[in-house]
Parts: structure tokens; C-alpha cells; sequence
């Protein structure tokens, strides 16, 4: 039996908001075990000062001692879960500053999340199973070539994407939006098969990753199934052809979006969430069928209008439908609206998720949204920074499930 | 015989005084003794529920984090309780800890509102200082009714 990946948790009122025990069920359903660094008192006087954030709760001293002891190697553990409250400025800066501490100064992969008393278990577990995938399956995650004839499958909450991959090339993909989870992962396989013209029984292996993962994966019987924060930063890298040294990958996803940043093609800080769909794809859609275009015509829309005119803030989907009625009623151009749609969903990614990551260049787009020109450069223009959009940007799950689960096409 | 409510509320040491006095010390142990003999509850390490934030309401709105409203339910009903308090400033970790500022400055100030008696003193930093704060402990226990 696989002995549990220690996952050691710095927090400060997870026990006091109910909590605590969701945050341990969602570790063991993945193989992991939380556990709390034990420190004496005089380390954490010693450590505390030595930190130098003067803060004044004790259960923050004690988060840093314990980040302290972890990263000199005085407790042992495979993966950190950084947890504080919601709304709590002091442990805001903390969680921010022990993230970027335990990540500059060891190779422990970092999650750091900010909880209410409403988070579950179900909402923890991507984090979860991506902490347990990247301290047991690192090697795997060193992969830089595909070999032989893989399929990935990402059954993702809007859309399912599927990969035929042979010696390193794509040679079939399919590609739908996700309805009945099975019957939408079946018709991408028999896409992407027939354009890749092979059977099944030629594909050696296959992976699956994105919500339906598990689903998915037993009725198709996957070699490996995956969590997509791990499997999409290796798909972007390896796309992006920056397999080495440091990158950060931004997914805004249909449901929620993803932020890690990658050494070596492997994760090191990620976030993952949002607080409303008015920061993810779905307000970007809804966008485009107010004004009345396809979804596939809104980048090209943006890019001929300037954001700047149209006051919209999308923190909230509602507020942003209301600022995207007002600007219409108002006369605003149909571009101009399309550019500011755009502007807010970045905007929100950024105010939200970004700064829970240090954003390390060259940063790669992926998903379908990154293939809205607008967003992109909304983007672009927040980060000060050039966006890498790699080719296959949407298939980036398929095609990193593919590439990974190359390493267990079993030798005849 | 009076029930105090000691800060830090954890101090093990400041509950042992109260209670040598013959009065009822209101502290953390006794909040968390009550929910971890409940039989049934299976919300460790504490049994606090997600329930106990949402109780935490009626002494902090729900902007404030969840950390300070599930304390609060603890600490809240107790204060609401005392017949009198005890509160150390500065107190060191050693002698008892309550781990949430804000937690701390609403505790403190709700028995600051409260009209009973109270003994506001700074943890002492030698010897002498330490002998005065024990006196002075010791006085306000014996004038609250107390007998050794």
C-alpha cells in the first residue's frame, strides 16, 4: 500500500469556522494526509522575529513558525496547504507572503486558499489531488515528448475536447460542448479517432482530466486519470515549447479559472476558482449572445472598439449584465461594449486570482477563452506583458493527458 | 460566588486561580469541554460545526471572517454570562493565547461595555511586577466574594 503524501497545513481559523474537517476529507480522498508541523514555543518566538511580518494574531505567529520549520527542513512534508479566513486582511498578507517564502526557498508545491464556513470538501479536491499528483508523480510530470498513439480527453464544464497524439504530433481531435458527460466524451473519441484514422484498439494508452475525469475515465478505462491543474500547465508548456525554466499558465475556464505558475514544467503556486462566473468564460458568452454574435466572433469584435469607454465591473455576472444593458441602452457601439467585456473578465482575474500567484514570465493563455483576441490582449495590457498563445490553445487538457499518459504505454 | 471571565481565555493557569477562590472560571476549556462531550457531533478537532459561524452573527456581521464569528459563538454566550472578568494585556504565549486578533480587540471590548466588576492588568515582565499582578489577582478575587 502507497504510504498517504503528507500534505502540511498552515492556517488560522479553519477549526473555529467548522471547516477543518472538510479540509481532511478532501485530502484523503486523493491519498493525501494533512498534518500541522509541531514546533516549540521558543521557535516560534525565534522564528517570528525573524520573519519580520510584525502581525498580531498568534495563530498567525505559529503559521510562520511552522513555515519556517518546513523550509529549513526541520519537519518533513510533501506538499503545503496554506488555508486562512475570507475577508481577514492580516492573514491575507500572511498567506501571500508564506506562499511566496515557501516557494523561493524550496521545491514543496504551494496551495494557498481563503475559506468560509460554506467550503467543502468537493470544493478543495482539485487543489487537493494536484498537491498529492505533483509530490507523487513527478517524474511523470518531467515528461517532455509523447510517444507512440495516446488519446487525451478533457471533459471539461463547458466543453469536451479529445486528442489523438502519434510520435509527438496531433494527428486527430474532436471537440463539443459538454452535455450528457459521457455521450459528449464518446462522439469527441469517435472525432478525433476518424480524423486521426486509427481505431481504438490502436491507441496504446489514454488519459482523461477536467470535471468528468472520473466518470469518464472508468467507462472509457483510462491508464491515467489526471486533475487538470497539473495536466494544463504541462499541456501549455509543452505547446508553448517552454518546457524549461519558469512560466505561469492563466486558464479561464467555462466554470472557474486556473493560475500556476511552472518551474521545469512543473507546478509550483496555483489558484484556482473565482468568485462569480463574472470572472470566467460564461460572462464572455453570455456577451456575445446579448450582442447577438457567435461566441467564436466576439475577439475579433473587441479588438475594433476600446474598453475604456464603456464603465463595466462583471465582479458580480449580474453587475455586469447590468453595466452591458445600460451601455447599450446609453448607444455605446457593439465593439466598444464587446472590448470592455473583455477589459472586466481579465480585470477580475487579475484583481482575484493573479495576485495570489507571482506571475513569472513568458505567461501562457490556454483554454477556449484564449482564443478571444480581446481578452488576450485585455490581458496582456494588465500584466505589461506579450501572451503566449500556443497553437491548440483549447485541446490544451486533451493534449497534456496525452502527452503524460505516453509514459504508460506498457512495452510488448 | 461569581463566574469570571478570564483573558486570555485559554489560561490555564488564570482558570486555576479563579477557581481556588471558590468562583466559576469562564473560559475557553469550558466552551470547547461542552461541545467535545456531545456525543454525536463529528466535526473535529473542536466540534465546531459550519453552524457555529452563523451563530457567531449575533456579535459579528457576515463580512467579518468566519474565524472571529465561530470564536465568538464560543466566547460570546460567556461574556454575555460573567459576573466579572479578568483581562491580561500582552500576556506571553506560555501563559495562555488566544490565536485571532480581531477576535481579541471584540472580546475585550464587550467586556469593557459590560458594567461588573473587572481587573485589567499587563502581564508582569520580572519578578517584582510578578508578585504585584498575583497580589492584585488575589485582592480582586477575595473582594469579589472569594475564599481560599
Amino acid at each position: 500500500m502507497t504510504s498517504p503524501v503528507r500534505i502540511a497545513q498552515l492556517s488560522c481559523g479553519p477549526e473555529y469556522s467548522g471547516i477543518q474537517h472538510e479540509i481532511d476529507t478532501a485530502a484523503r480522498e486523493v491519498g493525501g494526509e494533512i498534518f500541522y508541523p509541531d514546533v516549540a514555543l521558543k521557535d516560534i518566538r525565534r522564528d517570528f522575529d525573524a520573519f519580520g511580518l510584525d502581525v498580531k494574531s498568534p495563530d498567525l505567529k505559529l503559521t510562520i513558525a511552522r513555515a519556517m520549520a518546513l523550509v529549513e527542513g526541520r519537519v518533513e512534508a510533501d506538499a503545503v496547504f496554506i488555508a486562512t479566513c475570507f475577508r481577514c486582511a492580516e492573514a491575507a498578507i500572511v498567506r501571500n507572503e508564506l506562499r511566496r517564502y515557501i516557494n523561493e526557498h524550496s521545491k514543496l508545491p504551494v496551495v494557498s486558499y481563503s475559506f468560509t464556513e460554506r467550503t467543502t470538501s468537493g470544493t478543495l479536491l482539485t487543489r487537493m489531488e494536484a498537491l498529492t499528483t505533483i509530490a507523487r508523480r513527478r517524474a511523470l510530470l518531467a515528461r517532455e515528448t509523447q510517444q507512440g498513439i495516446t488519446m487525451g480527453v478533457d471533459s471539461g464544464s463547458a466543453t469536451t475536447k479529445a486528442v489523438v497524439m502519434k510520435d509527438n504530433r496531433i494527428i486527430g481531435k474532436g471537440w463539443q460542448p459538454t452535455t450528457e458527460v459521457l455521450k459528449s466524451a464518446q462522439e469527441v473519441i469517435a472525432h478525433a479517432l476518424l480524423e486521426a484514422g486509427i481505431t481504438r484498439d490502436e491507441v496504446q494508452a489514454v488519459g482523461t482530466t477536467g470535471y468528468g475525469r472520473f466518470l469518464v475515465g472508468k467507462e472509457i478505462r483510462a491508464d491515467l486519470i489526471q486533475e487538470e491543474l497539473t495536466v494544463n500547465s504541462k499541456g501549455a508548456v509543452y505547446l508553448a515549447n517552454r518546457q524549461h525554466g519558469p512560466a505561469t499558465v492563466i486558464d479561464i475556464g467555462g466554470m472557474d479559472n486556473k493560475a500556476i505558475t511552472v518551474m521545469d514544467g512543473i507546478p509550483g503556486v496555483f489558484t484556482m476558482g473565482g468568485i462569480c462566473a463574472g470572472a470566467s468564460g460564461r460572462f464572455l458568452e453570455m456577451t456575445a449572445k446579448r450582442l447577438g454574435v457567435d461566441i467564436t466572433e466576439l475577439g475579433p469584435l473587441s479588438m475594433k472598439g476600446f474598453g475604456g469607454r464603456v464603465p463595466m465591473n462583471s465582479y458580480c455576472i449580474v453587475f455586469g449584465t447590468q453595466s452591458l444593458v445600460n451601455a447599450l441602452a446609453a448607444g455605446s457601439s457593439r465593439e466598444d461594449v464587446a472590448a470592455a467585456a473583455c477589459h472586466s473578465v481579465a480585470e477580475q482575474v487579475f484583481e482575484q486570482q493573479l495576485q495570489e500567484v507571482d506571475i513569472k514570465e513568458p505567461v501562457i493563455m490556454v483554454g477556449g477563452t484564449s482564443l478571444i483576441e480581446g481578452l488576450v490582449f485585455a490581458m496582456g495590457e494588465l500584466l505589461q506583458t506579450k501572451i503566449i498563445v500556443p497553437p491548440y490553445s483549447q485541446y490544451i487538457g486533451a493534449v497534456g493527458s496525452a502527452l503524460l499518459v505516453s509514459g504508460f504505454i506498457k512495452d510488448d | 460566588m461569581a463566574k469570571v471571565f478570564i483573558y486570555p481565555a485559554t489560561s490555564l493557569i488564570l482558570s486555576d486561580m479563579v477557581a481556588r477562590f471558590g468562583h466559576t472560571p469562564l473560559s475557553s476549556a469550558t466552551a470547547i469541554r461542552e461541545r467535545i462531550q456531545t456525543a454525536g457531533l463529528e466535526s473535529p478537532p473542536l466540534q465546531i460545526t459550519p453552524e457555529e459561524p452563523k451563530k457567531g452573527l449575533r456579535w459579528a456581521a457576515v463580512e467579518v471572517p468566519s474565524g472571529v464569528r465561530g470564536r465568538m459563538s464560543l466566547y460570546g454566550p460567556m461574556i454575555g454570562d460573567c459576573e466579572a472578568a479578568i483581562i491580561i494585556n500582552d500576556a506571553d504565549l506560555a501563559f495562555g493565547c488566544m490565536g485571532c486578533a480581531r477576535t481579541n480587540e471584540l472580546v475585550k471590548f464587550l467586556i469593557h461595555q459590560k458594567e461588573i466588576p473587572k481587573l485589567e492588568l499587563n502581564y508582569p515582565k520580572n519578578e517584582e511586577e510578578g508578585v504585584r499582578f498575583v497580589a492584585a489577582i488575589k485582592r480582586f478575587l477575595t473582594e469579589l466574594g472569594g475564599t481560599r
